[in-house]
Formats: C-alpha cells, sequence, structure tokens
C-alpha cells in the first residue's frame, strides 16, 4: 500500500490516479484541500508566466497544460460531475497587459524573449486589448495575449478528486503525519498526531496512531522540510476573491502597473480572484492591510470597475518554493520514500504532470524533477 | 585591489549587493557566488529572519554578510522601528537606512532620512544611509555620525546610470567616510564610472537580477568595480581637445 502525506492538489491527484490504476492507497491530512490548493488562483499559464532563467520550468509547465483537458475530463466522470465545464475548467487564454511606457518596454522584451522560445503570442495595441476585454482600464498601453494559456477553479479540482477518492474506497485519514516510520534506513509508514484528545468532549475520531506503508509519498507542500530533508520554504501568498453578479472579464488579465505586477482570473459564476503577494515570512498565514492594499491598488488600475465588487474571500496560503522554483518529484533516496512536493506557484497547472511522472510516464521530464538535484543541500 | 573599510570593518569586495527581483534563490545564489560580494543588503520587512530555507540561508552559506535595510518604510519612525526589529534578529548593529518618499519615484525622503539617521546613531547603530545625490545633505549626515554616505546614481530600479556624476564627486570631494553609489546602476560601464568618479563602493540589485544571465552579469559587475577602482588609483590623463602622438612623429 502507498500512504501519500498531504490532502492538496497534488497528493490527492496522485491518490486519484494511483487509486484507478487499481493501487491501494490510503491519504493522511488533518485537513485536506485547506492550503495553498484553497488559496490558488488555478491560472494554467506557462505562457504568460515565462521568466528569464526559467526554460526548464516552461517545459514543465507546456507538458503539464497539454495534460490538463484529459485529466479535468476524466476526473469529472469519476466524481459524476457533469463535465469539466463543473471544474469551471477554461481555455481562453491570458492577456499580459502593460501601463506606463516602462511596463510597456517590459512587455516589448519579453515578446522579443517569448518569440526566441518559439512561443503562441500575440502583440496587441492598447486598444485591441481593450475590445477583447472591454472593462480593462483606458490607460492600458498594450499587451501581449498568450491565446493557449487556460485556467480552472482549484477549489472545485479539489473538491472533484475528494468525491472521486470517495467514489473509489480511498481512506481519508484526518490527522496530521508527525513522523515518517524508518526501519533501518527504509521508509515503512507514517506516525500520526490524533486530534487533541485532552479537549474535553473531542473524541480521537478512531484515528490509527500509525500506518504501514510500502511506499510513503510525501506531498505535504510547505510543511515538507519537515518530514523529509528536502530543501522546501514556505512563501506566503496573499490572495482574495471578488463576487459580481455578472463576470467582468473573458480571460485571465495580468498586467505590470508601475512595475508590480498584479493577476485577475474570472469564474464562470462572476467570482474574480485578485493575486498575490510573495513574501518569505516562514509559516505566516496572516492577512495583511499592506498586502490587501497592494492587491486592490494594482487590480484597480488594471481594472477600474472592480471597487464595485463585494470581497467574497480574502486568504493566504503557503508555496512550497525550492531554490530553483522546480518542483521536487520521484524516489527520494531514502528507500521508501517518494517526494511530490516543491511545486511552489505551480502545483495546480503541475499536478497532473506530477502524476504522470510517478506514473512512469514522462522520462525526459522526470529528470528535471528528480530530488537527486538537492542530495549536497539536504 | 585595495580594503574597503566600513566602520573599522575590512571588506575585499567593492561591490555589495541587493537580494531583490531574483527569479529564484538558486539564480540569486549564483548570481551572488559570481559577484565576489562580501557584504549584501536585505529588506528586512519582507522577511522572517526565523524562517528556514531563506535568502538569509543563502547568504549564511556563502558566508557574505548581511546588510539589513529599511526598504519599504515611509517614515523616520518606521525607519527606526525596522532597524531596532534587524538588529535584535540578526544581531547585527549595521543599518542600510532607506526611507523612501514616494512610491512611484522610490526617491529618497531627506528629512526622514536625517532625523532617522540622528536617532539610529545615538541608539548605537552602524548608520549608512540612502541619500539623492545631494552634497550638502551626505556632508550633514557624515557629521551626524553615519558611517558611510549612499548617494544614489538613479532612481532604484531604473538602470539609468550615474544622471549627475558631478553631485557624486562632489560628494567624495568632501567625504571623510566611504561613499557609496546606490541605485540606478543599469550595467557594468556605470559601475566602472562610480569607481573612477571616485566612490569607494558600488551597491547595486535590479542590474544583475532581472537581466538575461543574472551570473554573467554579476561577474561584469565585479570586473567592473575593480576596473573603475585601479583606473581611479591610477589617475587618468586629462582630456584634450587636439590629439598627442604616444611616440614621437619625427625620428
Amino acid at each position: 500500500m502507498d500512504v501519500i502525506v498531504g490532502g492538496g492538489i497534488v497528493g490527492l491527484s496522485i491518490a486519484w490516479r494511483l487509486a484507478r490504476s487499481g493501487r491501494p492507497v490510503t491519504v493522511a491530512d488533518p485537513a485536506p484541500a485547506s492550503g495553498a490548493s484553497n488559496a490558488a488562483a488555478g491560472m494554467l499559464a506557462p505562457v504568460s508566466e515565462v521568466t528569464y532563467t526559467e526554460a526548464p520550468l516552461l517545459r514543465l509547465g507546456l507538458a503539464a497544460l497539454r495534460r490538463w483537458p484529459s485529466f479535468a475530463a476524466e476526473l469529472a466522470v469519476d466524481a459524476g460531475l457533469a463535465g469539466a465545464d463543473a471544474l469551471d475548467f477554461r481555455t481562453d487564454g491570458t492577456l499580459d497587459v502593460a501601463f506606463g511606457a516602462d511596463d510597456l518596454a517590459a512587455l516589448d522584451e519579453l515578446a522579443a524573449f517569448m518569440e526566441k522560445l518559439d512561443l503562441p503570442v500575440e502583440r496587441l495595441t492598447g486598444r485591441e486589448c481593450r475590445r477583447l476585454e472591454p472593462m480593462l482600464a483606458p490607460a492600458v498601453r498594450g499587451g501581449l495575449l498568450a491565446p493557449g494559456d487556460a485556467w480552472v477553479d482549484p477549489r472545485r479540482v479539489t473538491a472533484a478528486l475528494l468525491a472521486a477518492l470517495d467514489r473509489l474506497g480511498v481512506p481519508l485519514v484526518r490527522a496530521r503525519v508527525s513522523e515518517l516510520l524508518r526501519d533501518d534506513g527504509k521508509v515503512t509508514g507514517v506516525r500520526l498526531t490524533p486530534p487533541d484528545v485532552q479537549a474535553p468532549g473531542v473524541a480521537d475520531g478512531g484515528v490509527p496512531r500509525e500506518v504501514r506503508a510500502e511506499r510513503v509519498i510525501l506531498a505535504a507542500g510547505a510543511w515538507s522540510a519537515a518530514l523529509a530533508g528536502v530543501p522546501v520554504r514556505p512563501v506566503k501568498g496573499q490572495i482574495l476573491r471578488l463576487r459580481s453578479s455578472q463576470p467582468l472579464l473573458g480571460r485571465c488579465v495580468r498586467g505590470t502597473v508601475h512595475g508590480s505586477s498584479v493577476y485577475l482570473v474570472p469564474r464562470g459564476d462572476g467570482e474574480l480572484v485578485v493575486g498575490a503577494t510573495q513574501e518569505e515570512l516562514g509559516f505566516d498565514t496572516r492577512v495583511t492591510a499592506g498586502g490587501l492594499y497592494e492587491l486592490l491598488r494594482d487590480a484597480r488600475e488594471l481594472v477600474p470597475g472592480v471597487t464595485e465588487l463585494e470581497v467574497a474571500d480574502v486568504v493566504a496560503g503557503l508555496r512550497p518554493g525550492t531554490p530553483d522554483n522546480l518542483p521536487a518529484i520521484g524516489p527520494s533516496g531514502a528507500p521508501g520514500l517518494t517526494l511530490a512536493t516543491g511545486h511552489h506557484r505551480g502545483g495546480v497547472l503541475l499536478a497532473p504532470l506530477t502524476t504522470a511522472i510517478l506514473l512512469g510516464e514522462e522520462g525526459e521530464l522526470a529528470a528535471l524533477c528528480s530530488p537527486e538535484r538537492f542530495r549536497d543541500i539536504s | 585591489m585595495d580594503d574597503l573599510i566600513i566602520a573599522g570593518e575590512k571588506f575585499s569586495s567593492r561591490l555589495i549587493m541587493g537580494t531583490g527581483g531574483a527569479p529564484s534563490l538558486e539564480v540569486l545564489d549564483q548570481a551572488l557566488a559570481a559577484s565576489g560580494t562580501e557584504l549584501t543588503t536585505v529588506a528586512m520587512r519582507r522577511l522572517d529572519p526565523e524562517a528556514r530555507g531563506s535568502v538569509l540561508d543563502v547568504l549564511r552559506r556563502r558566508d557574505i554578510r548581511v546588510l539589513p535595510n529599511t526598504a519599504g518604510c515611509f517614515t523616520a519612525g518606521d525607519a527606526v522601528l525596522t532597524a531596532r526589529l534587524a538588529r535584535e534578529a540578526l544581531g547585527t548593529p549595521w543599518v542600510k537606512l532607506e526611507v523612501i518618499a514616494d512610491e512611484r519615484t522610490l526617491l529618497p525622503d531627506p528629512i526622514e532620512t536625517f532625523d532617522a539617521a540622528e536617532r539610529l546613531v545615538a541608539d548605537g547603530f552602524v548608520v549608512l544611509p540612502y541619500i539623492g545625490d545631494d552634497p550638502a545633505l551626505a556632508r550633514r549626515l557624515e557629521q551626524a555620525g553615519c558611517a558611510a554616505v549612499m548617494p544614489l546614481g538613479a532612481p532604484i530600479g531604473s538602470g539609468l546610470g550615474i544622471r549627475n556624476p558631478h553631485n557624486i564627486e562632489l560628494i567624495v570631494e568632501a567625504a571623510s567616510v566611504p561613499v557609496i553609489l546606490d541605485a540606478g546602476i543599469g550595467t557594468a560601464s556605470d559601475a566602472a564610472l562610480a569607481m573612477e568618479l571616485g566612490c569607494d563602493a558600488v551597491l547595486l540589485a535590479t542590474a544583475v537580477t532581472r537581466a538575461q544571465r543574472p551570473d554573467l552579469m554579476a561577474a561584469a559587475m565585479r570586473d567592473a568595480v575593480a576596473a573603475g577602482r585601479l583606473a581611479r588609483q591610477a589617475g587618468r590623463i586629462p582630456r584634450r581637445r587636439y590629439a598627442e602622438a604616444s611616440s614621437p612623429m619625427t625620428p
């Protein structure tokens, strides 16, 4: 049996794929789907996220994006949903817009870089941008359309994964893994911290103290470093969800406003996600005035109409960051322990690719993600 | 190259690095290594000093001294508070004092900066203030007890180079504490020029972290700073309107 530590989008996707292929699995997480997956906006945008020095991440992202349509369709079937639409999986592209002359120059440089990488993007004038997205501010000077980029609602995806696991009969242990069980260097299972049994009126919920496993798959996101020697650190992101009766935008819009960047992701039901800060503050998930101010200030520059919307949700999540921003997927070096962590800003995008790598379907890309590269750091 | 001495501490590199804008910790790590820097500034307001695997760990592994800064502060009060938190967390009295006037230009606020500098010096800090290219303010901050002055070449992140070399020369001429050119460097020749003008060191971040190849640009900056320093010490020839043959024209 495999035990999967972590019930975020990565851990749940792995559990679903393994269970579907007939492998017995158990998932352990004190609060599934409540961490980074709950905060994430769900942009599947490898092209518009491109930066210098990150060509390997682009390759992973493009491969992951190609896997998303079938992943979403199959998940919808297994979860008993009508179709991928029920996950708000949309493929209408990302529009990256610029305001001042400096932002425009940066956009042109990015466009040249993308052209060099043979990425399909379209350079648009300010007015062309506004024809596509009429709610954009008149001050928009120009944009880059990445027509192949997509997005999905991660909260619906994790809910569907939980439903699919339930239908497949996969046990979900709602407890924190306090440590890995080791026997002569080999990882043989996990030790669990039961819910606080000291508190009056709280039962231990029948949580076992230990689960033995042939293989432990560590998908604990930002919390992975505490359980295994993998250099993953929390990178805080504050994000807010606004709500309107009508969708304000037809596609993902991201922009640089005087050097600071923001993105807006529209949902079919009128929700508009505005994200996200990037802060190196350890395990801090406080939502701060400054964080929200920066997001709203920049979002309002992009789309002045956002100020009319209702604030539906504000949350801070912790991205699992690695030194090179690439995930750590594959055998850990310790027998019995496999890693599927360190997805940083790309957990939602990379989830289908992660499962494919673990199932041995991606040889060359698997090498890019091999935990081997951290051997001397950890 | 001769040593740089700030507040009695010796550094063999005259390039001080910032950490903002790097796409990943690994890219930053490689750039810092290539730069040869021994002193690197870190924004304390965006960092938990206790967190594992942060930029501070990168600096510790490379044995690079941390210079905490007060980036993001708009008042002397914020800056003093941030400096005190940094001293407590990192155990260093050194602080790069940065008090910004507005978000658009990120230009330093001279009045708040002076106010904070006075208070921090009185509190035992080693204060390195980021200022405009103003010789009068530089002199006043030195008199107030700052360990160095850090005039800008151009606004932070602009890469516009040194917009007023004359003022930088005036600051250098009058200063008896180190002058560190901070902000505005776009490429290697800007860094060399700063040193040729007589600055004691150069501080830069964006020019390296946002370059297409940060490690290469970091190496370029290391060499440019060294070359500029040597040129300054060597003494440049006077500029002439007409040619002067370097070897005799007639036998």
